[in-house]
Formats: structure tokens, C-alpha cells, sequence
């Protein structure tokens, strides 16, 4: 995939854009943890002085904005990909590690808001949440989805894993399906932001399916100029 | 305690805040709470600590709001109803009363002795309030009407007009929201017109200036900023009924045991507790058992 030109025109100044890892590990690493910081903060703050940083219903709040994070970074990990394609980053491949796991923290961290702060680890509950409400199942396979990703996401792992590797975090596309539908079936009445999570993905993977087309094109043509 | 309209001198002038956040006059309590928990008997014991209802803070009552015309989120109600006015505001009372009219605001309240009562508010979102109101039974105004004795629904609609309720502007609801009672419901002596709470004139995101209360139900049982009441011969339609009838129905009374499909509703959370609490049978008001007698509350939910 990477003989392909690129498709679109760009001034070489773009196409060259290409900062110092150990500047952007860092500054990624510490974007991504603000918002769980922020989040955190406003919560504590909230629950122990009722401040209403997060509104009168606080752990609802945080439940929904860690929730919609691990869409956000999941959503990071897959636009890796098409942005390297498009804009040749090739520098963004050393994060995408970084934004898939930060989805895994961002996920954790929404199912313990809902275990812990939300139904304040009432097992029956939890358990008949699990089995009678689809949405929570749902979600609850999602998350799960993640583990054996973030598990296999060590250099030791990769290497292990050879060629399986790459059809083993296919399964990150299940997870954000899921993740999605999770989504849609959460709402009450308004879709607007699970349906903008589904555009963003339905993008993320258009693109994928165009490139796959080019390709087989080309792989076509090839044969026939030589 | 008799107010005049809060248009006239505002409650909060006669009954400081102070005052109301150490009153214990919940109507209905205590009884209530003690026949549900004895429903419950498995429950009760592991219920967290409850015997106490608190006022939920005016700040909280009048940010966390779910009145989608004006916005989706809890906090657009108070956000874009900025600027709303309710004067001049007219009320049309059609159907089956014996003679329509149409009312301004003014003329509609000032008959009716302005009382204060504070009561639970039970979200059919899980999430419950207490709140002082202010308003008048609804039986009184019913009677004032008139209607015929053909008439066994009273339906009440909001304002429909995007250009001051921002939120109609996209087709989340059927607008204009509706909703109904059966008229027994309506007249019973805990039903009520509201037209303040804390002792103030209601703001446009509680429903201004003129919305029902019907404690003993789920929230998105009131009609806010009412135009038009109607009376009627067959059941109407509810809005959230129209939407998902599935998860929404016409009596939509607080039961602890019939869960919405996407979760349970044997349990709340109070604004401003950490604790959930347990969610009582009519939310703690038994006194309307007898409307529903004979009923099966798992069907008509």
C-alpha cells in the first residue's frame, strides 16, 4: 500500500511535517490524559463540595464524558491509518499504540463510573443490567473486545503474534460497532452524537474500502502494461 | 399557607429560602414511605439511608431540566429560555366543556388561593428531586370549566412556537408536546396548576408560566407552558407515547416494579446524593392506590 501515490496534491511543507518523537510522545501522552484529569477533578469536586463543575447529576455526567472519550480515541486510532495515506505521516504508525490504549483507559474508566459511582457495585443490579438491558450487554462486549488488544499491544507480543497480529486488532473494528450501536440504544430521544461518532467511523471506513479498490485496481492494470 | 399571586408580591418576600429548607411539610410522607417499604419487604432492609427529604437545592431545580424545547441537554433549558416571555400568555379551554373560552393568564390563576406545597419529583430517567411549588388544585380550575359529562380525559398542550422554543426547531417530538389525565387523576386533590416554586414566579425552563404537577407520576407526565386544555371522550395520545410507545405509556405512574426496557426503575438517585435511593410505589403516595384499582399496572404503565 505504500508504492501507491498519494492521492491528493499537497504542498510539500505538509507532506514534510514531521515532529520529533520524544516531542510528540509527550505532548500526546499528556492531551490524552487530560481530559480523564479534568474529568476526575470536576467529579471529586463535585461529589465532596457540590460544586456543579459536571451539573447537578455528576456521576451521570462523568459516566457519559468518559464514555464518549473512548469513542473520541478510538476513533484516533483509526484515522492513524487514512491520515498516513493522505497526508503521508508516516510519524503518527510510532502513536497509534498510544491513542488505542488511552480508548482501552477511557473505557475502563466508564465502566467503573458505572459500576462503581452508578450502580455503586449493587451486584444484582449489575448483573440484571448485563442480562435484561441489550444496550448494556452491548457495551459490556465492547469493552471486553479491548482486552486482548491492549493485552497483545506490548513489541514482545507483536513479535510473538507475527503474521496473526494485524487480523487479531481487526477486532478493534467490532469494538466500535459496538461501541456505536452502545451508543444509539443509550439515548433516549436525540441521536445527534451517536450519529456523528457513525459518520466519523462510516468515514474512517470508506476510506478504508476505496483503498482496498485502488489497490486491486492497480494490481489489475499492472500486469497488463508489463 | 394562603399567597397572592406570585406576580403581586413574590412568596419568597413573606417565606424566606431559609425558612423553606427547614420546613418538613411534605404532603403524604411518612405513611407513604412506611406502606412501601412494608411492600418491599426484602428491600427494606438494604435500603439506604431515606427517611429524610431534603429540598433540592433552587440552583439544581432550575439548571438540571428535561423541557426539549429548548434543548436536548439538561442545562439548554436554562440556557435558551433566556429571554422568554410569557406576557401577555392565553389559555384556550375547548372539548367537551359546556362552553369554550379563552383565558389571559392573569384571569385564569387569580380566582384560586395560590398554596404551597412541596413535593417528590420522580424522573422517569432514574433521577428524583424535592421541590416546593406553588399553585392551585387542579380540581378547582376543572370545576370552572365545566365540562360535560361525556368528558373522561383532560388534555393539556404546550406553547409550539420555534422561533421562542429554539428546541422545535428540530424534530426530536412531535410538537407541540402533549399531554393528558384521565379526569378522575386530574381532580384528585394532589393534582395541581403550577405557577411558582421557592416561593418565585416559575421560570421558563420549569414550565412558565403555567405547568401541571402530578407528583405521584414520572416527570415527562407534566405539560409545560400550557396554551390549551381540552377535554375529551377517548384516551389521547402523549407525546412520549406517540414517539415509543414500547417505553412510554399513558398513566406512566412511579413503579418501583414495572423497569423501563433500558433500566430499572426500583431505584433513583436524589440530585445532590451520592447513595441511590429506593424508588416507592407511586413515589410515595399512596393515596391515589384507589384511581388504579382493578388496574394492571404492568400493562397500563
Amino acid at each position: 500500500m505504500k508504492s501507491l501515490p498519494l492521492p491528493l496534491p499537497l504542498p510539500a511543507a505538509v507532506l514534510r511535517f514531521a515532529p520529533p518523537a520524544r516531542v510528540t510522545r509527550v505532548v500526546l501522552f499528556v492531551a490524552s490524559c487530560l481530559p480523564l484529569l479534568v474529568i476526575a477533578g470536576w467529579l471529586a469536586s463535585d461529589l465532596m463540595f457540590h460544586t456543579r463543575h459536571l451539573g447537578s447529576n455528576p456521576i451521570k455526567e462523568a459516566e457519559h464524558m468518559t464514555g464518549e472519550w473512548t469513542l473520541r480515541f478510538l476513533m484516533f486510532t483509526l484515522a492513524v491509518t487514512p491520515l498516513r495515506q493522505l497526508l503521508g505521516w508516516n510519524w503518527l504508525a510510532k502513536h497509534r499504540r498510544t491513542m488505542g490504549l488511552f480508548a482501552f483507559a477511557y473505557g475502563s474508566t466508564h465502566l467503573l463510573c458505572w459500576a462503581l459511582l452508578d450502580v455503586q457495585l449493587d451486584w444484582m443490579d449489575i448483573v440484571t443490567d448485563i442480562m435484561k438491558r441489550w444496550y448494556i450487554l452491548i457495551g459490556m462486549t465492547a469493552w471486553l473486545l479491548m482486552l486482548p488488544l491492549a493485552a497483545t499491544s506490548t513489541a514482545a507480543m507483536i513479535r510473538r503474534l507475527g503474521k496473526n497480529w494485524a487480523p487479531l486488532h481487526n477486532l478493534v473494528f467490532a469494538t466500535v460497532v459496538l461501541g456505536c450501536i452502545h451508543f444509539f440504544m443509550a439515548v433516549k430521544r436525540d441521536i445527534e452524537d451517536p450519529l456523528l461518532f457513525a459518520s466519523i467511523f462510516a468515514v474512517l471506513l470508506g476510506w478504508r474500502v476505496y483503498m482496498w479498490w485502488r489497490r486491486r485496481q492497480a494490481a489489475q492494470v499492472t500486469p497488463a502494461i508489463g | 399557607m394562603l399567597l397572592r399571586p406570585p406576580a403581586d408580591i413574590p412568596s419568597s418576600e413573606i417565606t424566606p429560602e431559609s425558612t423553606y429548607l427547614s420546613r418538613r411539610d411534605f404532603l403524604g410522607r411518612g405513611a407513604g414511605a412506611l406502606a412501601a417499604a412494608a411492600a418491599l419487604p426484602g428491600v427494606a432492609r438494604a435500603m439506604p439511608p431515606q427517611d429524610k427529604d431534603e429540598l433540592t437545592p433552587y440552583e439544581d431545580v432550575t439548571t438540571y431540566n428535561n423541557f426539549y424545547e429548548f434543548g436536548t441537554d439538561k442545562a439548554d433549558p436554562a440556557e435558551n429560555s433566556k429571554g422568554f416571555t410569557t406576557k401577555p400568555w392565553s389559555v384556550v379551554v375547548d372539548g367537551l366543556v359546556k362552553k369554550p373560552f379563552t383565558l389571559q393568564l392573569e384571569d385564569f390563576i387569580k380566582p384560586h388561593k395560590l398554596e404551597d406545597r412541596t413535593y417528590r419529583h420522580r424522573c422517569v430517567e432514574a433521577w428524583s428531586m424535592v421541590i416546593p411549588w406553588q399553585g392551585f388544585p387542579m380540581a378547582d380550575f376543572i370545576k370552572r370549566a365545566e365540562p360535560l359529562g361525556s368528558a373522561k380525559y383532560v388534555q393539556f398542550f404546550t406553547l409550539h412556537d420555534p422561533k421562542r422554543m429554539p428546541g422545535q426547531e428540530r424534530p426530536i417530538l412531535p410538537w407541540p408536546y402533549t399531554e393528558a389525565l384521565r379526569l378522575d387523576e386530574a381532580m384528585h386533590p394532589l393534582a395541581m396548576f403550577g405557577t411558582g416554586l421557592y416561593g418565585k414566579t416559575l421560570l421558563p425552563q420549569n414550565g412558565a408560566p403555567l405547568r401541571t404537577i402530578t407528583p405521584w407520576k414520572y416527570g415527562f407526565k407534566a405539560c409545560k407552558s400550557i396554551v390549551r386544555i381540552t377535554f375529551t371522550e377517548k384516551q389521547p395520545l402523549n407525546t412520549w407515547q406517540l414517539t415509543n410507545a414500547s417505553e412510554y405509556g399513558f398513566y406512566a405512574n412511579v413503579n418501583p416494579e414495572v423497569d423501563h426496557p433500558r433500566w430499572t426503575q426500583s431505584k433513583e438517585r436524589r440530585i445532590g446524593e451520592f447513595r441511590r435511593r429506593v424508588t416507592l410505589m407511586f413515589n410515595g403516595y399512596p393515596q391515589v392506590a384507589s384511581l388504579y384499582g382493578g388496574m394492571d399496572l404492568h400493562k397500563n404503565f
